[in-house]
């Protein structure tokens, strides 16, 4: 059994140690808002925050993650970061499929978090783990710009 | 294109014969108008499958339902994988029933023969037709609705339907009455509509050709959206696959027991196509497979190379005496005469699709019925080969589609769907495949690898006087659709080969050169292979001849007024000729697509170490008319960076019979700091729309390629485009 703290909430998960939280999260605690895309940390899709800091939950093991706070897509409208955030993924219209677009709002928080007006260059390097198929980008790039209050190259 | 008219009831059993008789499917095309679809209200009361309604809510036809409480819900019968179809198909019905659109909440459709795409028949999302199918057809279903609303009013009230109006999902009568179409909506589902409804005047629309926001966004916000990876049914277990590392090759054996042996499998069973666990979890599925342990046995082709496979390709294409699917004038015979002979050849690989949600399907498998839910872009092909399979009837097989998380051509297959059923009947529970990003990659159905060679003859002033085509490569349409294969010609393999530009002497020839690797429909089909020979000759065609590329084709597109307007206005708006940042050049290229014309200019600059970047792109297209310009804008700029992978990034190699390439690492995708400005200019003062999801794909390659020659004077005749 393992225990953590899930968008403030306690869980528990009868789980082998070495499940990757992104399988814990999706199966055994049913919230598919993160998604599986590469399993290899590779695509951003599983984008989580683990006590405020982007981490890829396809390669965390859930025993790494015992007594602290994970944070879900499912949560992120709670923070004023995040609720801005989705806002303007909304005003702009970012998502196409959007499969992916779980893990790019939680990096794209994380993102503003550290840094409240982004350059593109902070953009590039911190988006750039996450792939997007669809090709967002250039709409991800402006919607980060609408949340920060900044204007966009 | 050979256009055939097939009936529902002749359609249901090709789809069971051509199944039948090896794993092909015929769907013919059917003349818009002619189908079994032309009334939807009658025809629904008819045949409307099942779907899932609250009791107290009526269907004045297949597309509409509306509540007691006045909701209005739009079923959604095209696949939603980005493209915007779960906005613009619900738009275009909206906008002549008269309800609110912010308010309506749209639902996908089941699968029937009512929902058929005209274009395609069959209930399949692609081929860029959704909106080209649906821009008449659904605003007749809404009109016919809205008519039927209007007219169960005026018999409440006893006065003339001309006397009433509709407005937000209420109708108001002569003497000012009022009753909301959920009051009205049960006995207008009795009523006859008429079978041409006026439809409104394109100036008085309300949402069709404006920025509506996507019904999915929020959704997609907050990962409430259910993708097929997301979904469930009730007491599902989770199944992952072990596939053949080579094509075509057996498994050989397995170590069922040590699998079994691990926490949470409840079955290991073999289908057809390998070995599947199926546990209470994907994780506790994924770690029993590799404790099965399943060797194979490679089959014939354990020594298949993409290296080898590319060489007869190459030869094929040189050979003389295939197919002949154009001729004009006597090329031969020009080109002898010409002052100078341009000769090239273009090679262009395997490619994957590569979306971001990896392959997956629920199967619940019963006696008497199947229930398929998950991501498909052919819900009558899921339909019908599994009902095939069960040796079942079509409408014993329920398909219940969810978002798509990416299509671009991978969700037209069904081999996963099938796996699926298999696992589902030989477990005997509920099941939902997951396919991890490996499987996904190493069995994609892949860009057809192709080589086409290009001729040119000109004359002492550099015009051409004769041009010669021939392409080999592997046919995706003779697997999918066989009947379209006539005299051993395959129209799609010849999408955008017929060249626009005045050269009198012409042939096109094409030789079909099938191999073991498994080919599929990807983004803009054969547009993006004949598209990156054409367009790139033509400049070739233009340096031989000392001429600016624009000039060039300008001059030889003055019978094609649609051509020139795009052309055009992608020198103005890109600044073409003009002064560029130091290191940058462009190119161009033109194209129609889909019934969609287009010139893009890329902007390019080319790093000491041979690095080629994309700082712009300006696309210029001319799409008819729209229904949502922002949808339409979001697949060009999805387009060109999707195109990029392909012009720059993206291929599949085969070894030993393998797909060399695994997942992200070793197969490059575009990211974020890779994208270049885009800069679209829309046109759209037609009255018939054009595709749009799929052309702009094309133009990346050639585009970039053009540049590169500019900076560089090198011709980059092989995608990806690399000069290192």
């Amino acid at each position: 059994m393992v225990t953590l703290t899930v968008n403030g909430t306690a869980r528990s998960a009868d789980v082998d140690a070495a499940t990757p939280l992104l399988w814990v999260l999706r199966e055994n605690l049913q919230m598919t808002g993160t998604k599986f895309g590469c399993g290899m940390a590779l695509c951003g899709a599983c984008t989580v925050h683990l006590d405020g800091k982007p981490v890829r939950s396809c390669s965390t093991p859930v025993s790494a993650v015992a007594g602290r706070k994970v944070t879900t897509i499912e949560a992120i409208g709670q923070s004023a970061t995040g609720r801005k955030v989705q806002a303007a993924w909304k005003d702009i219209d970012v998502p196409q499929c959007g499969y992916c677009q779980s893990g790019q709002i939680m990096a794209a928080v994380a993102l503003l978090e550290e840094k409240g007006k982004p350059t593109d260059a902070d953009i590039d390097a911190a988006m750039s783990g996450n792939i997007c198929r669809c090709g967002t980008y250039p709409r991800i790039r402006a919607a980060i710009h609408q949340a920060a209050g900044t204007k966009g190259a | 294109m050979t256009t055939q008219r097939v009936n529902s009831s002749s359609r249901r059993t090709f789809l069971q014969g051509g199944a039948a008789a090896g794993g092909a499917l015929f769907v013919g095309f059917v003349l818009p108008g002619c189908s079994a679809f032309d009334d939807p209200a009658v025809a629904a009361a008819a045949k409307a499958p099942p779907t899932p309604a609250a009791p107290t809510s009526a269907m004045p036809n297949a597309w509409i339902r509306v509540g007691s409480d006045n909701s209005v819900t739009i079923l959604c019968a095209r696949s939603e994988m980005g493209q915007g179809t779960f906005t613009s198909m619900p738009t275009l019905i909206a906008e002549e029933l008269e309800v609110d659109l912010s308010k309506v909440k749209v639902e996908m459709a089941p699968a029937g023969e009512l929902y058929i795409n005209a274009m395609l028949g069959g209930q399949l999302t692609g081929g860029s037709t959704s909106v080209k199918d649906a821009y008449d057809r659904l605003r007749v279903a809404g009109a016919q609705a809205r008519i039927v609303l209007v007219q169960a009013a005026a018999d409440r009230w006893k006065v003339d339907p001309s006397q009433c109006r509709a407005q937000d999902a209420v109708v108001t009568g002569p003497a000012g009455q009022k009753a909301t179409y959920g009051e009205l909506a049960a006995a207008a589902s009795k009523l006859t509509p008429p079978k041409e409804p006026k439809l409104k005047d394109p100036k008085s629309f309300r949402y069709v050709g404006k920025w509506v926001p996507r019904f999915d966004t929020p959704a997609k916000c907050d990962g409430s959206a259910e993708f097929g990876i997301d979904a469930k049914v009730p007491g599902m277990l989770t199944a992952a696959l072990a596939q053949s590392p080579a094509f075509g090759g057996k498994v050989a054996r397995f170590d069922a027991a040590k699998a079994k042996a691990m926490p949470g499998v409840r079955h290991v069973v073999q289908i057809s196509s390998g070995v599947a666990v199926v546990a209470d979890t994907y994780w506790q599925a994924k770690q029993a497979l590799i404790a099965a342990d399943v060797q194979w046995d490679d089959g014939p082709n354990a020594k298949l190379s993409s290296e080898a496979i590319a060489a007869e390709v190459r030869q094929a294409a040189n050979r003389a005496g295939s197919p002949t699917f154009k001729k004009v004038g006597d090329a031969d015979k020009a080109m002898k005469s010409a002052a100078k002979r341009l000769e090239a050849g273009y090679d262009i690989p395997y490619t994957a699709h590569v979306t971001m949600e990896p392959m997956n399907f629920i199967a619940d498998v019963r006696a008497d019925s199947c229930l398929l839910v998950g991501p498909t872009q052919f819900q009558q092909l899921a339909q019908g080969l599994t009902a095939n399979l069960l040796k079942m009837k079509p409408e014993q097989v329920q398909v219940r589609t969810t978002f798509l998380g990416g299509g671009f051509g991978r969700r037209v297959e069904v081999d996963f769907v099938l796996q699926a059923v298999e696992i589902s009947k030989a477990a005997g529970v509920p099941v939902k495949l997951i396919w991890s990003r490996e499987d996904d990659m190493t069995h994609d159905v892949y860009r057809p690898i192709s080589h086409i060679r290009l001729t040119a003859g000109l004359d002492k002033a550099g015009k051409p006087v004769a041009f010669k085509y021939s392409h080999a490569g592997p046919s995706v349409t003779k697997r999918m659709f066989p009947a379209f294969v006539k005299d051993g010609v395959d129209p799609f393999m010849l999408e955008a080969a017929p060249i626009p530009y005045d050269i009198p002497n012409q042939t096109g020839t094409v030789a079909i050169h099938d191999t073991p690797v498994p080919t599929g429909f990807w983004r803009s089909v054969s547009h993006g292979l004949n598209a990156f020979a054409n367009e790139s000759f033509i400049d070739e065609m233009a340096a031989a001849a000392r001429k600016d590329p624009v000039e060039y084709r300008r001059a030889l597109l003055a019978k094609e007024p649609k051509y020139l307007r795009v052309l055009n206005l992608a020198a103005e708006k890109s600044g073409w000729g003009k002064p560029l940042p130091a290191g940058r050049k462009q190119g161009i290229a033109v194209m129609e697509g889909y019934g969609t014309y287009l010139a893009q200019v890329a902007e390019v600059s080319v790093s000491s170490g041979g690095e080629i970047k994309l700082h712009r792109m300006v696309v210029v297209a001319d799409v008819g008319a729209t229904v949502n310009p922002n949808i339409v804008q979001q697949q060009i700029e999805s387009s060109v960076v999707y195109g990029m992978g392909a012009a720059m990034y993206d291929q599949i190699t085969v070894k030993q019979g393998r797909v060399q390439q695994t997942n992200f690492h070793d197969y490059r995708v575009p990211r974020m700091n890779e994208v270049p400005q885009i800069e679209i200019h829309l046109i759209a003062d037609g009255d018939k729309p054009g595709g749009i999801g799929e052309p702009v794909t094309a133009l990346v390659a050639p585009s970039v390629a053009n540049a590169v020659f500019a900076i560089t004077g090198k011709r980059l005749r092989k995608l990806p485009l690399r000069l290192a």
